[in-house]
């Protein structure tokens, strides 16, 4: 209890923080803080239409959250979420338009897999190149990213997948590999099986690091790669799995995203879930369970963000702001152990 | 075959110099920070931030020397934040810069509807923008110049030689009396600076401020770094090479012939395979990234 109690204190201060702050900027806008509150609390969980946004706007975080944090779990950086999201959503797309006569969980599954594996070969890329020439995962990560924008950009405009038009994008996929959306919830709604999905692999991903050998490898490695080696724990190895699994997990937001929102595959892909599933880990505490709870949160942030900006004068965009003062004050853990608000344990393993 | 060559032009010439002057900037900018040991992943932020504050100032004052001025201003207070957050408060570089990354992009936007009666973008009037001085606008001239500065500092001054000093050895450079944390600071945010001046560039080239007009060019200045192995004129060198290849990828549209897409690839695919260490190895400085904290403190 009281390890749970160290866990959740600097991320709640963080939140508590980014609060005040952003207050301060509704304030200075003339509006009152208190009322675009209470209208992001409506809208982000005051009815069961707002509800389901927001664990529609959760999914696809959750994946990249989870990402983040098995990269982080092994002491690597992937941020290269949004581009192995990318890749992701264009197997999704490919296999559900392309690939026809199959019975639909047959198809669904064949479509989540697709995403998973160019997902994975997308960071194996950084992860190899981390593990053989030592070669900085964050800037391969980063270039990656905009290798994939450029190339799903180049794949979309051939004539085998461009639908007719000025629009570059594929044709919707088949009903036979569509995510069914949960309307029983609430009719119009966008969520979908996806979020099941997600919250399966933040199961799966809780007991491979918890309960197995090769997640204790992990961590080891994570911890201290000298020691690791030295206990006869392949590093090289660890990295290489640890940044597929990364990229396999946020290749399955792609695929939600096609399958249970989109249909199609559009250049430019939505962007931004790959850098928010950053700020989810890391409020997260790099748990899983705690990126599921974080990624909660974000999703109630932009459901209810969107309804500030449709009912009142502040725009949506002050929820980008607070996600990244959030980061920032997360970040800056020592300010607020200065200031005796973060317990001293918390932060020992940094 | 002589339709092929007839893109080589003058024209093109000076297509790649306006193409590579925001990258110059920025890419002198990242070489800044961290030489002195921070790495700068905000670059593309900070560009927003200088390409937003300089077009806003132009817009409401109409005087567009005043938006230079300003976009560099608040470059440097963006560095600012960087170096409070790094430096003193001791926040991962990269989590720092991904922050200032989403702040810029939210930012912009929010100050943009406050601002400019609740538009996400605006255009500025041909007298607000910066006179052409011959072919280029005077920013072009600048960051040649700012190229030539950085070079001149870091490698034949006292101060330079330290900031260089404090990124490969902060030890070291403490031992002898340098102060490693003012250095820093002073490193970040005169990279805020630059990137600042480099994101200004872009309205007063395109005419107006659009939703996340950056896209990805901090990114870009950041690969013509490595790319340029940590050094100014290897930074400008990569600069120029990226910029060509995004001048050559747009005089070929609508050619027929090799897509587009193969010349935008190039930055990142060259820069990959310098981390890669196949043609020339690019190495970092050796303290960048480690946060420097004196032995006697906690």
């Amino acid at each position: 209890m009281r390890s749970l109690f160290s866990e959740a204190t600097p991320p709640l201060v963080s939140v508590l923080f980014a609060a005040l702050v952003s207050s301060v900027i509704v304030l200075a806008l003339g509006q009152n803080p208190l009322h675009i509150g209470s209208v992001m609390f409506q809208g982000s969980v005051g009815s069961v239409r707002s509800l389901a946004n927001t664990l529609e706007e959760a999914t696809p975080l959750i994946f990249t959250g989870l990402a983040v944090a098995i990269g982080m779990q092994c002491g690597l950086f992937n941020i290269g979420g949004e581009g192995q999201l990318v890749v992701g959503a264009f197997a999704a797309a490919w296999i559900g338009v392309k690939v026809a006569g199959v019975n639909p969980l047959a198809h669904v599954t064949l479509c989540i897999l697709a995403a998973g594996f160019l997902g994975a070969v997308w960071a194996l890329v950084a992860g190899v190149l981390k593990a053989r020439f030592g070669a900085h995962e964050v800037i391969n990560t980063i270039m990656l990213n905009y290798v994939a924008f450029i190339l799903t950009n180049y794949l979309v405009n051939l004539p085998y997948f461009k639908k007719p038009g000025q629009i570059p994008q594929t044709d919707d996929v088949l009903a036979s590999a569509l995510l069914p959306r949960m309307d029983f919830i609430y009719k119009y709604t966008r969520l979908n099986l996806g979020f099941v999905l997600a919250v399966v692999v933040v199961i799966l991903v809780y007991v491979l690091l918890e309960r197995t050998r090769l997640g204790y490898e992990i961590k080891a490695v994570g911890l201290n790669p000298v020691a690791s080696r030295a206990a006869g724990i392949s590093v090289v190895r660890s990295v290489m799995i640890v940044m597929a699994l990364s990229g396999l997990v946020a290749g399955l937001a792609g695929a939600e995203r096609v399958l249970g929102v989109h249909k199609h595959f559009v250049s430019p892909f939505p962007y931004g879930y790959g850098f928010a599933g950053i700020a989810v880990a890391l409020l997260g505490r790099n748990k899983p369970l705690g990126v599921l709870v974080a990624a909660l949160f974000f999703g109630a942030l932009a459901s209810g963000g969107a309804q500030v900006d449709m009912e009142t004068q502040v725009p949506r965009e002050l929820v980008t702001v607070i996600q990244a003062i959030v980061i920032l004050f997360v970040a800056c853990e020592y300010l607020v152990r200065r200031m005796g608000l973060w317990p001293r344990g918390a932060a020992a393993h940094e | 075959m002589s339709d092929f060559w007839s893109i080589f032009s003058v024209s093109l010439l000076l297509a790649t110099v306006r193409k590579s002057v925001p990258l110059i900037f920025a890419s002198i900018g990242g070489f800044f920070s961290e030489r002195s040991g921070v790495i700068n992943i905000g670059l593309e932020g900070m560009m927003l931030f200088g390409a937003f504050s300089g077009a806003l100032i132009a817009y409401t004052t109409h005087n567009p020397w005043l938006g230079v001025l300003g976009a560099a201003l608040t470059g440097a207070l963006v560095g600012y934040i960087h170096a409070l957050a790094t430096i003193s408060l001791r926040a991962n570089q990269i989590i720092a810069g991904v922050a200032i990354n989403m702040l810029a992009v939210g930012g912009t936007l929010f100050l943009s509807q406050v601002f400019v009666g609740g538009e996400r973008s605006f255009s500025l009037a041909p007298a607000d923008r910066l006179p052409m001085w011959g072919a280029f606008v005077p920013l072009a001239y600048l960051s040649f110049l700012v190229v030539a500065l950085a070079y001149g500092f870091s490698y034949f001054t006292v101060p330079g030689l330290r900031m260089r000093a404090v990124g490969e050895h902060p030890r070291a450079a403490d031992t002898q009396g340098i102060n490693v944390v003012k250095m820093r600071y002073f490193g970040v945010i005169v990279s805020g600076i630059c990137a600042g001046l480099g994101g200004a560039y872009l309205p007063f080239f395109s005419g107006s401020f659009t939703k996340n007009m950056t896209s990805g060019q901090g990114f870009i200045a950041l690969a013509a770094l490595i790319f340029g192995k940590w050094h100014p004129i290897g930074a400008m060198a990569a600069s120029l090479l990226f910029g060509f290849a995004d001048a050559l990828q747009e005089s070929l549209q609508g050619r027929g012939g090799l897509p587009s897409q193969l010349f935008q690839v190039i930055p990142y695919i060259l820069t990959i395979v310098a981390l890669a260490g196949v043609i020339g190895r690019s190495v970092a400085p050796a303290a960048v990234g480690k946060l420097y904290q004196r032995e006697e403190k906690e």
